[in-house]
């Protein structure tokens, strides 16, 4: 069987079981489609919060973005698994406490305020679509990089795998399937992650691999490829070259994001007990972190194995840069694809890649005949092609497809649910058509997630701005706006409704302001994006930190102008503190 | 038994300490050592890791891992301590 055929078939029976989980638990009440009847054991509910938060991002890009910036790399393994910390630790078990269905409803009964609500489910809904737009992009980009259709079709055929499984399931079906879809991503992220560890350094354990000794000429794996990197006029590869400001702020938004995500919040309500959210959050910090200590780990190995294949000896030396004829068949497979693309601009016929935009470098490069780097690397080649570089069998390849795909439906999946619980929980239900049914408020759940989807596929298919930079506009939002008021709601019984709504609007419209700056989403940006012009040298992508200090103390400062909320909020607080009462 | 809000302020107390300690060991090995040390350790090397460089893609997160697990276990604890404990009602 080639290639192609046996992708559609171990990609066709992923779907087949996704659908099977979902039709085995479909949801029958408003309690099955928000939070599956609060019966998921904590290990499941850690398994689907991992896949639900690994997304397409973490699963195809992130080892390939370490690989090629190093050390920088850190601010999202740190970020991305830091803020589990704080959900373990500071919002988990109490919003599984208080027990209801979603985030905003907890918001406006916490601050006895149906406009707080409102005021919530606005930076959700912001926040989780442009989440969700980069996410239908991942499962169009995958769809067309494995499986050769257009990435429209990828997109219509991934809208229906969801809608399929989302619509009808609810809650519990996106659970169950999350479950499905995580054993399905950590097993293709693994497998050929072990084999490169093996054939670089002779170490099964990517995570040990990282620090041995490699196979071929010794020395260790990272001070050899800080050697190398350097000699190519690149930066050390265990060095970085953001600002330590940046980094550190870049790392915070990132934690506090990730803790004030809806979509990842409300998986806390999904468990039986208190307790069991406390120790979830453990778990899918395990489940989470199996993948992100891999990561770097492939990073750095992908990052020697290519560099060392087109310099094969000695910098500068002639006969040490890959001749063209002489390129692997991996090369010639991703050169296909665009990935790779080499642009012979001596004619000397052999390939040099290297960092011509390192002045003193290229000046040195030059006197040898080198007129400018010549290969162009897609960073997510790092993880797709691993299982080719590594001469793994078809069967791995085609897995990394379909484990790339159940992380991008995985996540959007996620997405959805919290969009559609917001608009017929909190919107209908909760504010304006308060007498509702039952059964309609599930009818309703069932049409807005059905508008979600399309809506979805829509901005996947025509995203606004680039998507990695709507990824980190959905942190800042989160960091800024929802996370503060959620933490000062348990922490203190003072703070109250004016207090709230001022701190998530005062966040929300700096940071979006920020980014809108720098990045222009809808609009050409109105100033460069260079250190010299951000706000105490913190870069778009860090600033959700400095939104959500704002937010803080807003939020403080309004509730101490204005009277203390009602002696029944006191008794709400008191309640979620304490697991039994 | 007590009143259950003396009862809830004492527990919540002790929550807030054991909070503290646990936060207090979350931002020193990643902001800590992965961030603003991280030049000083890196001047040690440990096997084939520069030691801040460790903490910064690998140690942190064993240390996260290490803090949720933990905080969940001396809460269980915590929990029966002060009689809130969820299944002493239900019996479940």
């Amino acid at each position: 069987m080639d290639l192609q055929a046996l992708t559609y078939l171990i990609v066709g029976l992923s779907f087949a079981l996704y659908i099977g989980i979902a039709y085995w638990s479909r949801a029958s009440s408003t309690g099955d489609f928000y939070v599956a009847g609060k019966h998921v054991h904590p290990v499941a509910n850690g398994m689907a919060t991992a896949a639900d938060w690994m997304s397409a991002a973490s699963f195809i890009s992130m080892a390939g973005i370490i690989a090629f910036i190093g050390y920088d790399g850190s601010v999202y393994l740190m970020g991305w698994t830091g803020g589990y910390v704080l959900l373990a630790l500071l919002l988990a078990p109490y919003l599984r406490k208080f027990g209801k269905f979603t985030v905003p409803e907890f918001i406006g009964e916490r601050y006895a305020s149906n406009g707080a609500r409102v005021v919530a489910v606005i930076c959700l809904i912001v926040i989780s679509f442009t989440y969700v737009a980069g996410q239908m992009r991942g499962v169009g980009i995958v769809f067309s990089r494995f499986l050769g259709v257009d990435i429209g079709i990828g997109l219509l055929v991934g809208m229906g795998v969801v809608f399929t499984y989302a619509v009808a399931g609810g809650m519990k079906g996106v659970t169950y399937t999350q479950v499905a879809q995580y054993c399905v991503l950590i097993f293709a992220y693994t497998v050929p992650a072990v084999f490169i560890s093996l054939q670089v350094t002779g170490v099964a354990l990517p995570q040990a691999a990282f620090g041995a000794e490699v196979v071929e000429g010794g020395g260790y794996l990272l001070t050899k490829l800080d050697q190398i990197v350097t000699d190519l006029g690149f930066a050390a590869y265990t060095d970085g070259t953001k600002s330590t400001v940046d980094v550190f702020f870049i790392t915070l938004a990132l934690m506090v994001g990730t803790a004030g995500l809806p979509h990842v919040l409300v998986r806390f309500f999904t468990v039986p007990k208190v307790r069991d959210a406390r120790i979830s959050a453990g778990y899918a910090l395990l489940f989470i972190a199996i993948l992100y200590t891999t990561a770097p780990a492939v990073g750095a190995l992908a990052r020697l194995n290519l560099t060392t294949t087109i310099q094969t000896g000695p910098v500068f030396e002639e006969t040490a840069n890959l001749a063209y004829e002489e390129r692997p068949g991996w090369f010639r497979t991703w050169e296909e694809t665009g990935l790779l693309a080499f642009e012979d601009k001596n004619d000397d016929g052999r390939i040099q890649y290297y960092n011509d935009a390192n002045p003193e470098f290229a000046e040195r490069a030059s006197v040898h005949g080198w007129q400018g780097n010549e290969l162009t690397v897609d960073r997510d080649i790092i993880v797709l092609a691993n299982p080719e570089i590594a001469s793994l069998p078809d069967w791995v390849v085609a897995l990394v497809a379909a484990g790339g795909i159940a992380a991008a439906l995985s996540t959007a999946a996620g997405l959805l649910l919290v969009i559609s619980a917001a608009v017929s929980h909190d919107l209908l239900k909760g504010v304006f058509t308060r007498g509702i049914s039952e059964r309609r408020e599930l009818l309703a759940g069932r049409i807005s997630a059905a508008v979600a989807i399309l809506l979805a596929g829509y901005l996947g298919y025509n995203p606004p701005g680039f998507v990695a930079e709507v990824v980190a506009l959905a942190f800042g939002l989160a960091a800024s706006s929802l996370f503060p008021v959620i933490l000062l709601g348990i922490l203190s019984v003072r703070v109250n409704k004016q207090g709230a709504i001022a701190g998530m609007l005062t966040g929300l419209a700096f940071t979006l302001g920020y980014i809108l700056i720098f990045k222009g989403v809808f609009m050409p940006p109105l100033a460069e994006n260079v250190a010299e012009n951000w706000l105490f040298g913190i870069s778009p992508e860090g600033i959700g930190a400095v939104g959500a200090m704002l937010n803080f103390a807003v939020t403080i400062a309004v509730s101490k102008m204005t009277p203390a909320p009602p002696e029944e909020i006191r008794e709400l607080v008191e309640r979620i503190r304490v697991p039994r009462s | 038994m007590s009143e259950p809000s003396t009862n809830g302020s004492g527990y919540w107390r002790d929550n807030m300490r054991l909070v503290g300690i646990c936060l207090a060991v979350w931002f020193f090995v990643s902001f800590g050592c992965g961030i603003l040390l991280v030049d000083f350790l890196n001047r040690i090397a440990i096997g084939g890791f520069q030691l801040g460089f460790w903490f910064a893609q690998q140690g942190s997160m064993v240390v996260f891992l290490v803090i949720t697990f933990v905080y969940a276990a001396r809460m269980t604890v915590l929990d029966r301590r002060h009689g809130v404990r969820e299944d002493d009602e239900d019996g479940s």
